[in-house]
């Protein structure tokens, strides 16, 4: 970090690390910082506060085995729902799911972006097997990014429809009031009104619901009427190509949505799929933390078929999903 | 409306006119820690507080600088001032930063960040009101409660030791650790403006009344009645030094623990990415 002008420090624990990425954001420069399941639980309660002050940063976590240490540094994806739910209250989050070492470079950039657009932490979700992959990457010349906007005159927080195009610089005489507890638009606590906290955590949602369909980015092949659908993310999503390839040799055609975002859910896409396909089959190293959002999302719930794997770090092969696809066509 | 006149008290251009009258209950001695905070920043020559960034934790001591101050605030999570307050220093040099936080905030569940930002001599102040309670929520037990002292988890009294905050820091690694109480006020001021120039960290421990929620349990409801009680059981630290251990049971040892010149973790990282150290 030193040779590119940035600045490292090894925090005590996560939650320092948490709070440590929080007060250099509002110092004015880009933060994150990195973890696996059990250091995103500790980081819960301080990306509250991120999501709260709306503090642009970003945060790695790299799933592994859970609960608690569950298999230390082996291969899971059971951070879905932690990641969307982990911290309390009310709020929206984006989460991003690279599959690929180019992608962890692409989706780090585009993780800041999409902080600073929207003032609020963004979760880069990778996996064991993601991040211990050794690819050769295309570093472009130019990468686009999105930097700090200052404003000068409130409002610096965001209530109901509106959202502050910016933040607003600490030590320039503004006295910006920065707080966890609730706060008008001017950043002055107000803790109990019951207006004023509607309208602030409304407006908290309201930026990110609003552009769910700018903010989704997915990958879809195959989307024609089709007999079998697939939902992928991460890892999993690479042995799914295989599988494609493989049942593709007997006839098989697959529709498959490979997500990027996780979070906010790509609801018009994965509906999209469900109007050409009778049934989707989602494999996923959990125990259906996905498939169960997507049932919520699509008409018909029976159609979609968990297909899950935990334990040992131990991924899909594409003859499991292959055949896992060729046994859900008649069902 | 803001009123700048020369008749007014010199700490009102530094408070936020919206904010007062403050929440604090009658007798609280935040109000003298804050007096003596503005008054040090006074006297060292800053007309208004736009160099400092004051980050704050949970507690009634967080509120002295948010909302009272007229500056920027970082009203963060339980306990975690000192690192966000970690994260803002290491990024901009040019801020002067200060944490406000109580015994609990700081010595219970932030304890572990006091400790490690004392040991990294992170280049920032720390004042510490010390009520020896959980005063915000309702007066529970706190590290720093003195032996027997019936609290609302301790009815009984507690049994627990009290942990000897100044002397930790101290221990830890700090540049400059000072203790005094709110009946110390001109004292205490002069501690602050010894701790805000200071490279490295600065720790200032104020041992404060609460009378609403700790007087009450000792049977100094008042304010004054508990600033007495200061006057009475504080030993300067010179003193102390010659005093056996059970003459110094329920005493407060005030004065100055550290006051060193010691590189801070800023100028320690300019010199680890190659830079030359200035003195």
């Amino acid at each position: 970090m030193p040779a590119v002008g940035g600045t490292f420090i090894q925090m005590e624990d996560e939650i320092a690390s948490m709070g440590a990425v929080i007060g250099a954001s509002w110092g004015g420069v880009k933060s994150m910082t990195a973890t696996s399941g059990p250091g995103f639980s500790l980081m819960q309660e301080n990306i509250g506060l991120a999501i709260m002050t709306e503090t642009p940063c970003v945060v790695v976590d790299v799933q592994r085995v859970g609960p608690s240490t569950g298999q230390a540094t082996k291969c899971a994806q059971g951070d879905i729902m932690q990641t969307r739910w982990g911290t309390h209250g009310d709020h929206e989050i984006i989460a991003l799911a690279p599959n690929s070492v180019q992608e962890m470079f692409t989706l780090t950039v585009k993780a800041f972006n999409l902080s600073e657009e929207y003032r609020t932490p963004v979760i880069l979700l990778s996996d064991e097997i993601v991040s211990h992959l050794r690819e050769r990457i295309d570093v472009p010349g130019e990468v686009e990014l999105v930097d700090r906007k200052e404003i000068l005159h409130p409002p610096f927080f965001s209530s109901g429809n509106e959202s502050p195009k910016g933040m607003p610089p600490l030590g320039k005489g503004l006295a910006v009031s920065v707080t966890g507890s609730t706060h008008d638009s001017a950043g002055i606590r107000a803790t109990t009104s019951p207006e004023i906290h509607r309208k602030l955590v409304e407006g908290l949602a309201y930026k990110i619901q609003l552009d769910r369909d700018k903010i989704t980015d997915f990958e879809a092949t195959g989307m024609e009427e089709n007999n079998i659908g697939v939902i992928s993310f991460g890892c999993t999503s690479r042995a799914v190509y295989d599988a494609i390839e493989l049942v593709a040799a007997k006839g098989i055609r697959v529709a498959h949505l490979r997500l990027r975002t996780i979070w906010p859910f790509p609801e018009k896409a994965v509906c999209q799929l469900a109007d050409l396909v009778h049934r989707i089959l989602i494999p996923e190293m959990n125990l259906g933390q996905l498939s169960l959002e997507v049932q919520r999302v699509v008409p018909d719930r029976t159609r979609v078929i968990p297909f899950n794997k935990i334990g040992g770090g131990i991924a899909f092969t594409p003859a499991e999903i292959a055949s896992a696809i060729a046994g859900n066509l008649e069902k | 409306m803001i009123l700048l006149s020369e008749d007014l008290h010199f700490a009102r251009r530094y408070l936020r006119e919206e904010a007062l009258p403050s929440t604090f209950c009658a007798g609280c001695g935040l109000g003298t820690i804050a007096n003596c905070f503005l008054k040090a920043a006074n006297e060292l020559g800053y007309n208004d507080l736009r160099q400092f960034v004051f980050c704050s934790g949970i507690g009634c001591s967080a509120w002295i600088p948010s909302p009272h101050f007229r500056a920027d605030t970082i009203h963060t999570t339980h306990g975690r001032s000192l690192t966000v307050a970690l994260g803002l220093r290491l990024v901009r040099p040019d801020l002067k930063v200060v944490v406000f936080g109580g015994d609990g905030d700081l010595t219970a569940i932030g304890l572990n960040h006091l400790v490690q930002s004392s040991r990294r001599n992170l280049d920032l102040t720390v004042i510490m009101a010390n009520n020896m309670i959980y005063g915000q929520t309702g007066g529970q037990v706190a590290p720093t409660t003195p032996l027997g002292v019936k609290t609302s988890t301790t009815p009984f009294g507690s049994y627990e030791y009290p942990l000897d905050v100044s002397r930790l820091v101290a221990a830890c690694g700090a540049s400059y650790v000072a203790r005094w109480t709110t009946y110390h006020a001109p004292q205490l001021k002069e501690a602050i403006k010894k701790a805000l120039p200071k490279e490295g960290f600065s720790f200032v421990e104020a041992v404060t009344q609460c009378p609403s929620i700790f007087g009450r349990r000792i049977g100094k409801d008042e304010g004054v009645e508990m600033l007495q009680w200061f006057r009475e059981n504080a030993i300067p630290i010179s003193k102390a030094k010659d005093m056996q251990e059970q003459e110094l049971a329920d005493k407060i040892i005030v004065g100055e623990f550290v006051n060193v010149e010691k590189p801070g973790l800023l100028r320690k990282i300019r010199a680890s990415k190659g830079e030359r150290e200035v003195d």
